[in-house]
């Protein structure tokens, strides 16, 4: 059985399963960098990657390295389990994270908030990014207050 | 050219409803044919008469339903993208059938049993949904790439995607759990009139406050229940519908779809722009509603709206502009939903929440029996129109104006 942490969501996978449109992505975690990739013609932070700026309709992106902080846009806590064994997690927060250097609405990401009170954390709160290595080739992000 | 009144409801026909996985030996075959022939027969029509199948989630294969019931010809079949929100825009997708001559008796259906799988379930399971790719069915298989971004984050389920679309929607406007409360109990209340319903006992204040959270600030009871079931109607043109045995239900207006960038949002990365992320996702369906209706919310007697999760109530009264935005919890605190004396009486069935769940279609019976004057338990006085509405979900969601 795996050993759970409360307020910690268990990595079910092993591996990103990326393509080559992610790939750089995930090889930039292992360095414990925040990527997106942004529009080369409108400057639009597209997050994960898509194959057109929503904004533009460009098919051309570039990786750019964000800071690594965001702000708490929703979150829920979840204290029901719905997996077996996750009553040993909840309760857990998880989130959409609006990041900055990004315009937020496009490149949001949702993510496990950790080491914070679950009872005191809020929408608009400072957080920046907690990574944790999974396995060689996958490294997950998660947040936590800044 | 629209859709407007040139179509009409003229049957109505369901299953008993069960709780989830209740309804075996059934099968949802056998349970869609039940409802059809039923509708059918409220129309005084028979199988040989229908030709289309205007149906929302791939609820049936038509090519099966047609074959068992011996159907002559279908003329057409087609479903609505996506999942339960074009359950009302069913309806509007059978008036185009008729208005644009490809067919004359056309079935709107949905028949759900969930013995072997779960629809909130679909994204519980140990290994990663399939959905999120924004490809076809038949895509390149195994985990998309899309995946990873994701499946850490512990958010797995609908109960967790309604939840954020709440909180902001709590932290933008003021909106409170008590409101969510009053839902639950108002069609509560509703349901316990209904032998119908499958949710019967009492609901006060203290059990909704005692109830599980599931995941913030959502708790057991602003959940929908499942269950087991079938619910058909028949559309004809107003001209047949004149022949046939009920009073005709017209279709006043009806639109399904929504804002591009909502996309299929709560199901994958909440991107939605800031102006309607906290709402149900209905606000410009609404608008092409009402105007091809050509009346406005004021006009409106009873309100049918989907209710998989409270909140989405509360967020469609603003997007269906019964209060403005951000005032739906004042204005259920001033009663208007209510069956007794409110402004505009809301799920006068039970709803999802405490009568049964066969994704968005006891709400088209409803809004059909109370414009016949046939309702069971809440009947609205003279209710002339109709409002009945599909998701809030992926796109598209849908409404529906009906009219007697
Ligand atoms: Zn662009």
């Amino acid at each position: 059985m795996n050993n759970f942490t409360r307020g910690v969501t268990p990595v079910a996978q092993k591996d990103p399963y990326a393509d080559d449109v992610t790939q750089p992505f995930w090889d930039a975690t292992q360095k414990g960098k925040l990527m997106s990739t942004k529009c080369t013609k409108c400057a639009t932070h597209v997050l994960p990657p898509q194959p057109r700026c929503f904004n533009c309709q460009n098919d051309k992106f570039e990786w750019v390295e964000l800071p690594g902080t965001g702000t708490i846009y929703s979150f829920t806590v979840v204290r029901h389990p719905l997996r077996p064994g996750w009553d040993a997690v909840v309760p857990f927060a998880a989130g959409i994270i609006e990041l900055d250097g990004t315009q937020g609405a496009g490149a949001r990401v949702q993510a496990n908030i950790i080491n914070c009170d679950v009872e005191k954390i809020r929408i608009g709160d400072k957080v920046k990014v907690a990574w944790e290595k999974v396995s060689d080739t996958y490294t997950v992000f998660r947040f936590e207050p800044a | 050219m629209t859709l407007k009144d040139k179509t009409a409801i003229v049957g109505v026909g369901s299953t008993q409803y069960w709780k989830r996985g209740q309804s075996v030996p059934e099968t949802e075959l056998s349970m869609a044919c039940t409802a059809i022939l039923a509708a059918l027969d409220d129309a005084g029509l028979t199988a040989k008469e229908l030709d289309g199948f205007a149906i929302y989630s791939s609820s049936c294969d038509p090519a099966t339903v047609g074959s068992v019931l011996g159907v002559d010809e279908i003329r057409f079949a087609a479903t609505l993208t996506s999942g339960g929100g074009g359950s009302a825009g069913s309806l509007g997708l059978a008036a185009a059938a008729i208005v644009s001559g490809q067919a004359e008796v056309v079935v709107s259906l949905m028949t759900l049993q969930q013995a072997k799988r779960r629809l909130g379930g679909t994204q519980v399971g140990d290994a990663p949904p399939a959905s999120g790719g924004g490809g076809s069915p038949y895509g390149a298989g195994g985990i998309p790439p899309g995946m990873a971004f994701m499946a850490h984050s512990g958010l797995m389920s609908p109960g967790h995607s309604f939840s954020l679309l709440t909180q902001r929607h709590m932290h933008l406007y003021g909106t409170k759990r008590e409101h969510l409360a009053k839902i639950a109990i108002s069609q509560r209340a509703n349901a316990i009139k209904r032998p119908t319903s499958i949710r019967k006992e009492p609901l006060t204040m203290d059990e909704y406050f005692n109830s599980r959270i599931i995941s913030d600030p959502l708790c057991l009871l602003d959940y929908t229940m499942e269950s087991d079931g079938a619910i058909a109607v028949i559309t004809v043109s107003a001209e047949r519908a004149k022949d046939l045995k009920q009073k005709p239900v017209y279709i006043m207006g009806s639109a399904n779809g929504g804002m591009g960038r909502w996309g299929s949002a709560i199901f994958s990365y909440f991107q939605m722009p800031d102006e309607y992320f906290a709402s149900s996702g209905h606000r410009p369906v609404a608008k092409r509603m009402y105007e091809m209706a050509g009346v406005g919310p004021k006009d409106v007697d009873v309100a049918l709206l989907y209710d998989h999760f409270s909140p989405m109530v509360l967020m469609q009264l603003e997007d269906y502009g019964f209060c403005p935005i951000g005032e739906g919890g004042r204005f259920i605190d001033d009663g208007n939903i209510y069956y007794e004396g409110g402004s505009i009486p809301v799920n006068t069935h039970g709803g999802h929440l405490s009568e049964a769940y066969i994704i968005g279609m006891t709400h088209v019976r409803e809004a059909v029996e109370q414009l016949r004057g046939t309702a069971v338990g809440n009947q609205v006085k003279d209710a002339e129109i109709a409002l009945v509405t599909g998701g809030p979900a992926g796109l598209p969601v849908s409404g529906t104006l009906l009219r007697r």
